[in-house]
């Protein structure tokens, strides 16, 4: 018999396309439970005793290490700022937290990943001692990485543009300009007005830069895993970039609204508070937002994965794959989601600053 | 609550980096990438624009031209109509003329046929009067071929001459 009509149908090539997608993000499930197995093992035959709760905040929190797999990680570079001057080294000194590092001005100990400033022996913590650390933790490099894949990715897509003037996107372009033209008609357009132009860079690099630090977040294996869009300090700046941007492009009516609201004169100073506060509140929302979605995302899928050393039997993976598995497609919804949401609610608040009141 | 504390080491180097990468892209990506796709819109919206217009240009030219061959077809109609008219008129003109010519040539015919026969009735008078003529001459001259008769006449004649 002849089922070739069956394979031509588009409803199966629709499904075998989900079906090698699903199998792709169930390896990284897999991946991601070697992974937690292989290092976490080695801790419980260290301390006997796992502790679900420390594994998974060490998991999520930014590290100066980057563990390949096993025991095996790479110390990432320690820059110090102090008050006698830079300080230049390599988080491999410090062994896990184990060995204290001799400094050009003070000594340093690795303490719940954190660098502080040391006695001689090499425990006692210094306080008064002013460090700032500006090292290139786990986060700063997988950062360094998605810019680095990022400026790839759309400077060849400019150049195909220029290559190829007037003729149908092709390749990497085709997948990318539907993502761009959305950005630009259904976010930008529609919430900033005709004034959209000046704001679509902005929006563009926003919207990517999270798109694929979370996707990047998802990978279990090596130059992935980094919690970078679900640490409270990325999340931050990018809500401060919004908060800067809104109030820097305020019109007059933007504040007009703010300290001239249409109420009796005595209730502005009640209505300063409330704008004040609705100012700081926005970008505020946005940087929990963000943070929360992406850091819950990492926590379940290491809470079921960490199931399995907690029951302390391989019986249970099944379920915690399965679960993994689950939460981890729908972690890739939430990644496109959240990218789309802050976008979308930058480009909301820049509309309302720059929206032009006809009385 | 070391979680939501967060690093300023990280938001450094957050702030820079972003700042680099929107300043990048912005440049090298973002600004080419949204004029090209401008571009592409305007060009084909332009082109649909004119294929509009070269389809309202086309409907008007098949109007026109309809209009034209029905024109074309009155006035052929027309001329035919009138072609034929002037046929019949020709043809009726022709047979009158030749009618009248006919006629003419005739009368002509006629009046040459009169005259000859005129001309040779008056030839046949001379011929008969000549040969009369000779036939009394020659009777004559019979008559009086003895000189005795005319001396009878002579006298006869004298006799009856009274003076």
């Amino acid at each position: 018999m002849d089922f070739s009509h069956i394979l031509n149908s588009k409803k199966i090539t629709l499904s075998i396309i989900l079906g090698v997608f699903s199998l792709f993000v169930t390896l990284n499930a897999n991946a991601v439970q070697e992974k937690n197995e292989s290092s976490t093992t080695v801790e419980s035959k260290e301390k006997e005793k796992f502790d679900p709760n420390e594994a998974i905040l060490e998991h999520i929190a930014d590290s100066h290490y980057f563990h390949i797999g096993g025991k095996v990680a790479i110390g990432l570079p320690v820059i110090l700022y102090t008050d006698g001057g830079l300080e230049v080294f390599s988080a491999s000194e410090f062994e896990h937290g184990e060995k204290a590092h001799q400094g050009k001005y003070h000594n340093y100990a690795l303490i719940k990943d954190k660098i502080k400033v040391v006695g001689a022996d090499g425990t006692t913590v210094d306080e008064t001692a002013k460090i700032f650390d500006l090292s290139i933790t786990r986060n700063v490099f997988s950062m360094w990485m998605s810019v680095i894949l990022l400026i790839i990715i759309f400077v060849s897509v400019a150049a195909s543009y220029k290559k190829r003037v007037g003729k149908a996107p092709k390749g990497l372009q085709s997948l990318l300009e539907p993502l761009i033209l959305f950005i630009r008609d259904e976010v930008a357009l529609p919430n900033i007005g005709y004034k959209y132009a000046k704001f679509m860079p902005l929006l563009l690099t926003m919207f990517f830069f999270i798109l694929i630090n979370n996707l990047i977040g998802m990978v279990p294996f090596f130059p992935g895993g980094s919690n970078l869009t679900g640490n409270i300090a990325v999340t931050m700046v990018l809500a401060v970039i919004t908060l800067i941007v809104v109030n820097f492009n305020g019109n007059k009516y933007y504040w007009k609204h703010i300290f001239a609201p249409d109420v009796p004169f005595w209730l502005y100073p009640i209505m300063w508070i409330v704008e004040l506060a609705g100012i700081i509140s926005k970008p505020f929302a946005l940087m929990v937002r963000l943070f929360a979605n992406i850091m819950a995302g990492h926590v379940i899928v290491l809470a079921l994965i960490s199931l399995i050393f907690i029951f302390q039997t391989l019986w249970v993976s099944p379920v915690s794959i399965a679960f993994a598995l689950f939460i981890d497609v729908l972690e890739l919804l939430v990644a496109f989601l959240q990218a789309f949401i802050f976008t979308m609610l930058t480009a909301l608040f820049i509309g309302s600053a720059v929206e032009e009141h006809h009385h | 609550m070391e979680l939501v504390m967060p690093d300023w080491g990280l938001v450094v180097w957050t702030s820079v980096t972003f700042l680099f990468l929107l300043i990048l892209l912005r440049a090298f990506a973002w600004k080419p990438i949204m004029a090209a796709i401008g571009d592409r819109e305007r060009s084909i919206e332009d082109a649909l624009l004119k294929a509009e217009a070269a389809k309202e240009e086309m409907s008007r030219l098949t109007n026109e031209n309809e209009s034209l061959i029905k024109q074309a077809r009155a006035e052929r109609d027309l001329i035919l109509s009138e072609a034929r008219k002037a046929k019949e008129q020709i043809v009726s003109d022709a047979k009158e003329a030749a009618h009248k010519e006919g006629a003419r040539m005739i009368e002509l015919a006629r009046v040459e046929i009169n005259n000859q026969k005129a001309i040779a009735l008056a030839d046949v008078k001379n011929q008969v009067a000549t040969l009369s003529l000779e036939i009394a001459e020659k009777i004559l001259r019979k008559q009086f071929e003895d000189q005795q008769q005319q001396d009878e006449l002579v006298s006869q004649l004298l006799k009856e001459v009274k003076l």
